[in-house]
Order: C-alpha cells, then structure tokens, then sequence
C-alpha cells in the first residue's frame, strides 16, 4: 500500500505543478516509504523537508492552499496532529464556511496512524473519530493498495481539506493495483466480500481481520458479508443500509477505542437508516477505553483482532 | 568552580554506565530481545551525566525519546529501566510504557517522551509547584535541537521567564533532527541565543566536555535556586549511531561519526583522571567491571522476569474506578 501511496503523490504531482509535500524528514522517505524517491523526480521545491514544527508545517499549508497551492501534509504519525490541532480544527476545518464560502482549502492530510509493534502510548493512536466529530473535514480511511492510490488521488484533487488515514500496518500489504488512473471517489463504500448472513462494516487493518474473520466463518456455514466504507466523510449510508437490509445483521469493527467513536456514530447511522430491518442488535468491535500499552502482551490484549470480529458475528446470531 | 575527585570519579562511572548500557541495549535490540522502536544516546553521554551531576536526588527531570542515558544519570536503577524496555510485569512502568514513554517518578524523573518538546511546557508547571513549596529544588528538562524548533519551546522559557521559575532549559543539539540537518530546520545558527529573546541566560557548550557541561548546569541550578528564573543551555554534541536502531543513515557523513569517536566524552575524561592521576587501567578495569556487573544483572533479571497478564493492559486508567465498564 505504500508504493501505491508513493504512485499517486507522483501522478499528481506530474499532473498539477501546484501540488507539494511538506513533513518531516520526508525526502528520505521517511518514516514509512511512502514519499521514497519522490524529491529526484520533483526536486526540494516541491518535496519540503520542513522543521519540527507541526503547527506551522499544517498551519503553513492552509496559508498555501488558500492562495493557490495544493499541499500534501505527512502527519508523520498521525499521534503528532495533535500538535496543530489548532491549525486542523478552528483554521482548516472551517475556512469555507465562516468566510461564506469565498476560500478554497485543497489540502491533503495524510495520517499514518495506528496499532503495531509495540509503538506505545504516543505512536499508535487511531484518531479518526476526532475529525469526524468535526465539521469541514472530509475524512477516508483506505484498507487496500488500490482504495489507497485511488483515494489519495481523490484528496489531492479535491477543492476542500481531506484527510487519509493511511493505517501503518498495512504499507506492506500488497494487492492489485488498476493500470488505470483511477480516482476512487469519496463517499462510495466497496464490499470486500458478499455474504447473505452478517454485515461487517470495517475500516483499515479491521477490514483485513474481517476478512480473516469470515473466512474462518464460512467453513461453519455463516457468510459474512465485508464492508468497507472507505470515506467516513463523506459516508455512503446507501450502501451499508443496502448491505444490512439484506443480512439482517450488523458487525461494526474499528482499531480505534469504543467510546465515543466512529464505530458508534456508524450504528446509530444503522439504527436510522435500518431499524426495522435488524434481527438482532448491532454488536460493535474496538479498543478498550485505555491508551496503547507498549508491552506486546498488552497491546495484544487491546488490539482487535479476527477472533474478536468472530465473536461479535456469533453474537449477532445467537 | 570544579568538580573534585569523587565527583570526576563519579561522573567517569556515569557516563560508562550509560554507553555500555545503550551498547547493550542495541545488541538485545539487534537479537530481537526488545520490542518496539529504540532510540540510544551514544556519544552523547556528557550531556545527560554531567547535566545530572550538577542536581540534587530530589531535583526534578523531564525526558525525551532519547531518554535512558537521563534516567541512569538521574539515578534510576538499571533493573526497572531494562524490564521496561524488555516489557516486563516489574519494568518501572509495568510494561505499559516502553523506552520511548517511561517514567521513574522514584527519582523524580518525570518522563521520556513521545512527542518533542513536550517537556518544554510541563517543566514550568514543576516549576510552579516547586516555587510554591519553597524547597529550592530546580527542573531539568532536555529537548533536542529539533524540538526546539516546536512551539512549546518557545512558550514554556517564556512562561519560566516571565514567573522566574526554577528550570533549566537543557538542549542537546546532535547536528540533526532524524534525517533534517539543523543548519537547514533552525533560523539564527544557535538555539542559546533564542534566550536573550526572553531575557534569561543562554550559553553554548561543548557537550562532549562533561566538565563543561556540569559547570554550566551548575551555573544555571544555582541561579534557580536563587530564585532568579530560568536558563537556557545548548550542548553541541555528536550521535554516533543512527537516529533509531536501523537507520540507515544515507543523511550524514562516516566522517561526522568518526569526529564523534575522536571527541569521545568517555575517554576524553578518562585521560583527564589518568592525568591528574585519578585513574590507572586496573582502577579503569575495575570501574568498568562493576558497570559490566551492574548491566549483566539487569538484563538477567529482565530475562527471567514475567510478561505482564494482558488483561493488566485496563489497569492503571484513573486512580478508582466508580463504573464497571
Ligand atoms: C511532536 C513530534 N513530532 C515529530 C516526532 C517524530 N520524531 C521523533 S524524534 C524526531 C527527531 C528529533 O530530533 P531532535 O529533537 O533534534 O532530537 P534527537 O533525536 O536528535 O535526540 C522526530 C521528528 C515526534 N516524536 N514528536
């Protein structure tokens, strides 16, 4: 998934001179590939290896943004937004719509984030729900090399801030990606996997457990039925509705803690829109309302994982 | 001001026990012994050391992700840190930290950090409580070049400044943040100059010169202790490995590292004992035999001692737990 990240930063790029990546230490690449080799290409105009200043690296971007440049911000992890929350939630999120709409924000966040190899409590956070929660920020959450390219290339060309959460667990994951340029629009959900009996609606690396999930499901029978939102702002209700009309049966699997998160406002959004439709209740899978420990035991412990998605599909149907 | 025998002795040891720990550390590290990501001082020892030895066991300290070296020098006890490195049940955190997000609040040595100048802002906090205490205790708190670059940086001297708060504001300037040279991510050149923006004292030392090192620290501690506000201190050191363990270091030069190795903190202050005949090899031998003694037993003890039970992963969130769940 990283190179395909790497692709679409390079396409746009070729695409639109306007387009430039700021961040930390990212014309090595680092700290996860994803900007790899792209300042050879573009050169150190156009690939910012800026200082340690998180405020102004984003803060900077809305300057650019609004007077004719696209930037693409590396979060470097996403923990670290954080440090321009400021810049992201009271600047960003609401320059259109405080100033009547005069000013276009194309601003790209890229957000490496999540649980993994013992990063600890300042280094595997998932923070999508803080953005959700608010408004002026569309928000996408990749779980394939494909959706990722396609999403990133949706971002960079969109007149308004966009956040990808790209989970740092799956830059190594490998898959198709279309000869094609292929923007993936925001807003459209994909089914990873038909299944007649349980919707799973997941996100990132829990799509990947999902998967894993039902395929252990099926040799018992039970179809699973994956789906993969993609863009949680904004969302495609349609779609998910559509899938649990028919399985009667909600799962709704993050990495992120429970309370207060994406994974909740997804089933109230499932409440509305299917409530009628639902045979039992909709059972959701997240982190314990603790922060990321760093010991593997532990953060295996919070960690969710495929059994976890098991045991919520079996709740579902008992 | 000098240091007399005991304390070069002291600082000699200290700093041995730093290198030959962080050494250690990138061996069990490199033999899949320690979890997570690793960041190791090596090279820069006399700053954390020679900072460390100009304060009092109840003076306060704040970290950073480069942090053991501060630790050992503050007096933690090497057992608890390599638990807490290998994730142990009795690292000095139970586990739920790690080298990059510890604290050992036994010797006041308020936290590493995950995230970069953090420490810049709690220090006039500790500050504040120590003020109105009256105990004349000071806050250390080390940030690197990079870090200074941050906003809290600049809030949290200028906050101690305009209070007169007892905090010295240490800065452990390596040359680079990760792969960014400071040439290219600092305005101005030097960081102890950004002090006479906010009044207070800044001054450049050479960080591989733990005398140095201790004079300026002692110089600042006592100003604070005074009551007389904060101070600003730039150690220009050299890292000699990479940023974390498996860097590949495309960024800098083999030549920077060997000027690292030539302007050696350890055995620069090692000739100076041999000089003034304070030490010999055996007596060097025996030093260096103790430190081994002291790592040996902790990494024993941290490979014998249990995981934590992964439900301990919910313990520890608030002080009492008035709801179920
Ligand atoms: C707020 C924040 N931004 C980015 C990072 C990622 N990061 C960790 S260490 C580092 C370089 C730090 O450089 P410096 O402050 O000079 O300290 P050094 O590593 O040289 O000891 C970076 C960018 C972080 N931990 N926190």
């Amino acid at each position: 998934m990283g190179d395909a990240l790497n692709l679409a930063l390079r396409e746009e790029m070729r695409r639109d001179p306007r387009v430039y990546c700021i961040g930390e230490d990212i014309v090595l690449g680092l700290p996860f590939g994803v900007t790899k080799g792209l300042v050879d290409e573009f050169g150190p105009e156009r690939v910012l290896n800026a200082p340690i200043s998180e405020a102004a690296i984003v803060g900077s971007a809305m300057g650019a943004a609004v007077t004719g440049l696209v930037p693409v911000v590396d979060m470097h992890f996403a923990d670290f937004v954080t440090c321009a929350m400021d810049e992201v939630v009271n600047q960003i999120a609401k320059s259109r719509y405080m100033f009547g709409g005069q000013l276009d924000c194309p601003l790209t966040l890229r957000m490496p984030y999540g649980i993994g190899r013992s990063g600890g409590g300042h280094h595997s956070n998932s923070v999508e729900a803080w953005f959700v929660n608010t408004p002026g920020l569309k928000v996408c959450i990749p779980s394939t090399p494909a959706d990722a390219r396609g999403l990133l290339k949706t971002a960079i060309r969109d007149p308004d801030p966009v956040l990808v959460f790209e989970h740092r667990g799956l830059y190594r994951v490998t898959g198709e990606v279309p000869e094609a340029e292929t923007p993936v629009p925001l807003g459209a959900a994909d089914v990873k996997r038909p299944g007649r009996d349980v919707t799973v609606i997941a996100t990132a690396r829990m799509v990947h457990a999902s998967l894993e999930a039902a395929r252990r499901l099926a040799e018992e029978g039970v179809e699973v039925e994956v789906v993969d939102p993609r863009s949680l702002v904004p969302l495609d209700r349609e779609a998910l509705a559509l899938s649990v009309r028919r399985t009667h049966r909600a799962v709704i699997a993050e990495e992120g803690p429970m309370r207060a998160s994406v994974g909740a406002w997804l089933a109230w959004v499932i409440m509305e829109d299917c409530f009628d439709d639902l045979d039992a209740p909709i059972v959701r899978v997240a982190a314990p309302d603790v922060p990321i420990p760093f010991s593997p035991p532990l953060e295996g412990f919070v960690t969710p994982d495929a059994d976890d998605v098991v045991a919520a599909v079996r709740q579902t149907l008992k | 001001m000098a240091p007399g025998p005991d304390l070069l002795l002291q600082m000699y040891a200290g700093m041995l026990r730093v290198r030959l720990f962080e050494e250690r550390v990138r061996e069990l590290f490199a033999n899949g012994r320690l979890p997570g990501f690793l960041h190791t001082s090596i090279g820069q020892e006399a700053c954390a050391v020679g900072a460390c030895a100009a304060l009092r066991a109840d003076d306060y300290v704040l970290s950073t992700h480069r942090g053991h070296g501060h630790l050992i020098a503050k007096g933690g006890a090497l057992r608890g840190l390599m638990a807490e490195l290998y994730g142990k049940a009795n690292g000095v955190c139970h586990g739920k930290g790690g080298s990059m997000h510890l604290a050992d609040a036994s010797v006041n040595y308020l936290g590493a950090n995950g995230v970069l100048a953090a420490g810049c802002v709690l220090a006039p906090g500790v500050g504040l409580s120590i003020k109105r205490r009256g105990s004349a205790q000071v806050v250390v708190t080390f940030f690197g070049d990079g870090a200074a670059n941050r906003g809290p940086f600049h809030e949290g001297v200028n906050l101690a400044a305009v209070w007169t708060l007892p905090v010295v504001f240490f800065c452990e300037n390596n040359r680079w943040a990760s792969s960014t040279a400071s040439s290219l991510s600092a305005a101005g050149g030097s960081i102890a100059a950004r002090a006479a923006g906010y009044g207070i004292p800044g001054e450049t030392v050479d960080g591989n010169d733990v005398l140095a090192v201790w004079e300026a620290t002692t110089r600042a501690v006592l100003r604070a202790r005074r009551g007389e506000g904060p101070s600003l201190i730039e150690a220009r050191t050299i890292r000699w490995v990479g940023h974390f363990e498996g860097d590949a270091q495309a960024y800098r030069t083999k030549a920077e590292v060997e000027e690292g190795r030539r302007t050696d903190p350890l055995a620069r202050l090692g000739r100076l004992l041999e000089a003034r005949q304070l030490l010999d090899a055996a007596h060097a031998g025996r030093i260096r035999a103790g430190v081994v003694a002291e790592i040996d037993d902790a990494v024993a003890h941290a490979e014998t001692s249990p995981l934590p039970a992964p439900q301990d992963a919910l313990a520890d969130l608030f002080a009492s737990y008035p709801w179920s769940r």
